[in-house]
């Protein structure tokens, strides 16, 4: 009975704080039904704001992976002065604030910047355009790889690689067929989170981008713009979207769980 | 002496220590540039911005009451969140684990769902579901409860982002007590309340605390899936990211910068704090 | 091959703390040599230095005379099976055992054909020769041993190197891989180094013992010499169960004369002094052996071929080992004196010749 109780009450509570949020997104999404929400998603500048989320997340997680890696590498391989310092500063933009994690980047390259003046005449511009958007999203999905990757790395040990070493195998060799396979799982789950932070970057991205609509609006810019211009519907169904988008890289997390039973050891 | 030891630590450091695998000064290189230009680099601009324009700059900025306000908006309903997840977060993860609860995969997975939704997206949808007119808006507005656009709506907008935070860390730290402790505990004469509360709940405090920490720092410096509910009157519901992005625009780069280093150093203090909990928590799990 | 450590040194990285001081070794071609001591000697920190896997302060490592600086010279040369065999857990038992041959470059790598042979060669040698399509996390610990030892002997080394190969298995399995891995480096014409912390087995399955204590070497011999002759205490103390006895060595008589009564004095040529005779049970004989007699022998039961008694000296019981096919009868009460004549004698801990 209070066993039942407990049940109840655990499935109420998430239902009410966890489950009510997505079905409002819906329920707003298509107050007007499915074809006035489809038809929002053709306007050019939510196109334009789709495709510059997913040109800025490629980059960031490209790039955010490779770094990933080798800092993973770094840091579970080689015990050097300083190491305790690098495994600080790369967890470091998981505390700092999104807005502060935008304005760094214009301390440095805005108008008021240290560098922001020189590089305007020479044509370039960083803030309040997509480069800095790109910096921004760079910063705040830096830790994801390597913080997944380091505790499972440290937790396999080194014998692999040694044994990998003497038997002739090369850095790359090493990296591309034993230490990557060997810790993919790892590597796919921080993956996915850079992605989803990715995608859904907001307080940064806001704080650089300078909102042209069209031009430097990424999804959860857009969101905003359409939502404080009362176009609920429009900013629901690209909320819905992104929301979609983003839930499913998450849970895609848990897909290697499913799959690779078999060759897993089972201990 | 301390010259030898120097020369040592550098040799050190440029071979790599005494491991012999390939890829030291390739990998090194890499993080060195990557974390030197992406952390080190804006850290610096961060510290040293606020004293280009002079000291007096400095004290000027500690003149302003709009943003100790915005700061003490900020920090109390970070606080507030994060301490109302402490129960909660303690009876989901405790369901989850030892609740035999139907559906057990399902919540666990739904659980990571306000991480996994982008903060904007949860800022226009929980203004929408605690708006006078929202779902559970209208009910609460009828007892007379008014969520949106006050500071409880900063506090519920806060406790949806963290509570993901406090269930994740009590979770594995509950899964890894041995369910010898209670049989022991039973065994020794201990009631079921007292099984509960001194062997099981006790050894969760550092767990707790190190989940209150990360909470409360994500509640301090959140911004997206706060500033569509908190209606952002200045000294009443305005919080400290917010007032970084209005001084911005008011190009006040030297007022912005000022609130960033009180959140970095707020979230810095928060970090420590963790950290010497955890250690303490070491003690306790590792004899040696 | 023969291998020859020079003068090696090594501290801890970034301490003061010394894992192996001023280290040399000469390991013959076609050698079995085990490198036992307790654990925190430096054998596997040794070992690791042979194979290149850690750096070291100074010293050299050199193969059939060569020097070897870098592990990547090693590469291919040296088989290395970890004690926690390191099997890559994603790549099949036959990948596993190619690794070496698949990491070379084009030119020099053996044609698919080639390889998968030599992968069935070493999966017969091994006798597990169906093994090749499993995952490493299915097979048993004695496979996964042989499955290590595959892979490290696949880039056909002349020298292996084996850390406490025997660590993870069950006694019998133990057993059995012993008998057989000292068979394969016959047949191979390797030269082995192993490092275990069981003496026994060393003994068993080894023709040279290096004995390590503190990051040096206290003794390398061939297990008979060892068994005749510890250089020290702790040798002799960790070889097997000793039983000691302080005494004084008379200048003018050549005695040694035991501190305890119910010893008997014994004859030496060693110099005069204090000394202490450290004896295997089994080499403790009862002088006198009768009923009522001085010292009271109580038996414990048998094990191994002996049966265990103990004799109980005034101040302490020692033990003492039968052959079970001797006649025990007549000793089976008490005796008039425990002959220690087979003792070695130390002084400080160092045998005195």
């Amino acid at each position: 009975m209070t066993r039942f109780f407990l049940w109840c009450a655990t499935w109420g509570l998430i239902g009410l704080v966890l489950l009510m949020p997505p079905a409002v997104i819906l329920a707003e999404a298509l107050s007007h039904g499915i074809m006035p929400a489809l038809k929002t998603l053709q306007d050019p500048d939510g196109i334009a704001a789709i495709e510059l989320t997913l040109e800025v997340t490629v980059v960031a997680v490209v790039l955010n992976t490779i770094f990933g890696i080798l800092a993973a590498w770094l840091l579970t391989r080689f015990r050097f002065p300083g190491r305790g310092l690098l495994l600080v500063l790369v967890e470091l933009p998981l505390s700092i604030s999104p807005v502060v994690s935008g304005l760094v980047w214009l301390l440095l390259f805005g108008a008021q910047g240290w560098w922001g003046s020189a590089l305007d005449r020479m044509g370039i511009q960083i803030a309040f355009a997509v480069p800095g958007i790109i910096l921004a999203t760079l910063f705040v999905t830096l830790p994801y790889v390597v913080r997944t990757l380091i505790p499972l790395m440290e937790q396999q040990g080194r014998d692999a690689e040694e044994a990998a070493t003497l038997a002739g195998a090369g850095f790359w060799q090493i990296l591309f067929r034993v230490t990557l396979p060997g810790a993919r799982v790892a590597l796919f789950s921080g993956v996915l989170m850079t992605t989803a932070r990715a995608m859904g970057e907001f307080g940064a991205v806001s704080v650089v981008s300078g909102h042209i609509p069209g031009l430097t609006e990424t999804m959860p810019l857009h969101i905003e713009s359409l939502y404080n211009g009362y176009q609920t519907v429009a900013a629901f169904t690209m909320a819905a979207l992104l929301a979609f988008m983003s839930m499913t890289v998450v849970f895609l997390r848990s897909l290697p769980d499913f799959m690779n039973r078999t060759r897993e050891d089972p201990s | 002496m301390v010259a030898g030891k120097m020369k040592k630590a550098f040799a050190l450091f440029w071979q790599g220590g005494d491991s012999t695998l390939p890829g030291y000064r390739l990998s090194l290189t890499v993080t060195l540039v990557w974390t030197g230009f992406f952390i080190i680099l804006p850290l610096f601009a961060l510290a040293l911005r606020p004293w280009q324009n002079g000291f007096g700059m400095v004290l000027n900025e500690l003149h302003d009451t709009r943003m100790f306000a915005a700061l003490w908006t900020s920090f109390s309903s970070a606080v507030a969140a994060a301490l109302l997840n402490i129960p909660l977060g303690l009876f989901l993860a405790w369901m989850l684990v030892r609740g035999h609860l139907p559906g057990r995969k399902m919540a666990d997975a739904l659980i990571d769902l306000p991480l996994a939704i982008p903060t904007a997206v949860s800022g226009i949808t929980l203004a929408t579901l605690y708006s006078p007119r929202g779902w559970l808006g209208a009910p609460l507005s009828k007892i007379g409860i008014d969520v949106a656009y006050t500071r409880t709506g900063i506090v519920l907008a806060l406790m949806f982002v963290g509570l993901p935070f406090m269930v994740r860390t009590i979770e594995p730290v509950l899964k890894n007590l041995p369910h010898e402790l209670e049989e022991a505990a039973r065994l020794l004469g201990a009631r079921p309340r007292q099984v509960i509360g001194r062997v099981l709940l006790a050894p969760l405090i550092p767990t707790v605390i190190t989940g209150f920490g990360l909470a409360f720092a994500r509640g301090m410096g959140e911004y997206g899936s706060v500033i569509f509910i908190a209606g952002n009157q200045p000294f009443k519901s305005e919080i400290a990211p917010l007032l970084i992005v209005v001084r911005l625009q008011e190009f006040d780069y030297s007022g912005a910068t000022a609130i960033a280093l009180i959140l970095l150093l707020i979230s810095f203090l928060s970090l420590i704090f963790v950290g010497a909990v955890r250690k303490k928590l070491s003690v306790w799990t590792s004899a040696s | 091959m023969s291998v020859v450590v020079e003068n090696l040194i090594r501290c801890a990285p970034g301490s003061e703390r010394i894992l192996l001081s001023d280290v040399s070794l000469s390991v013959e071609s076609g050698a079995f040599v085990a490198l036992v001591g307790p654990s925190g000697a430096g054998k596997t920190t040794l070992l690791r230095a042979i194979a290149g896997l850690d750096k070291y302060d100074s010293g050299t490592v050199s193969l059939n005379g060569e020097t070897l600086a870098s592990i990547q010279e090693r590469a291919g040369k040296v088989g290395f099976v970890f004690q926690s065999y390191a099997l890559f857990p994603h790549m099949t038992v036959a990948r596993n055992i190619s690794f070496g041959l698949d990491v070379l470059s084009k030119a020099q790598r053996p044609s698919a054909s080639e390889i998968s042979a030599r992968v069935q060669e070493l999966l017969d040698l091994m006798q597990i020769p169906d093994l090749g399509k499993a995952y490493p996390s299915r097979l048993s610990g004695g496979q996964r041993q042989r499955v290590a030892l595959a892979r490290a002997l696949a880039t056909r080394p002349d020298v292996l190197l084996l850390d406490e190969p025997f660590g993870a298995l069950d006694p019998i399995v133990r057993r059995a891989i012993r008998t057989w891995l000292r068979a394969l480096h016959d047949q191979l014409g390797l030269t082995t180094i192993l490092v275990t912390h069981d003496q026994e087995e060393a003994l068993e399955v080894a023709d040279r013992i290096v004995v390590m204590q503190h990051g040096r070497i206290v003794q390398n011999a061939s297990p008979a010499q060892l068994d005749e002759a510890p250089e020290t205490a702790f040798v002799m103390e960790f070889l097997g169960e000793a039983v000691s006895f302080k005494g004084v060595i008379q200048a003018d008589t050549g005695l040694f004369i035991p501190d305890e009564a119910g010893v008997l004095p014994f004859a030496t040529s060693c110099p005069a002094g204090p000394a202490e005779a450290m004896i295997r049970p089994f080499e403790i004989f009862p002088e006198n052996a009768a009923t009522g007699g001085k010292i009271a022998l109580v038996r414990h039961g048998r094990r191994n071929g002996f049966l265990h008694y103990s004799a109980q000296l005034p101040e302490r019981s020692v033990p003492v080992f039968f052959p079970v096919h001797t006649k025990h009868q007549s000793i089976s009460d008490s005796c008039q004196g425990l002959n220690i004549a087979e003792a070695r004698l130390f002084r400080n801990g160092q045998r005195i010749v």
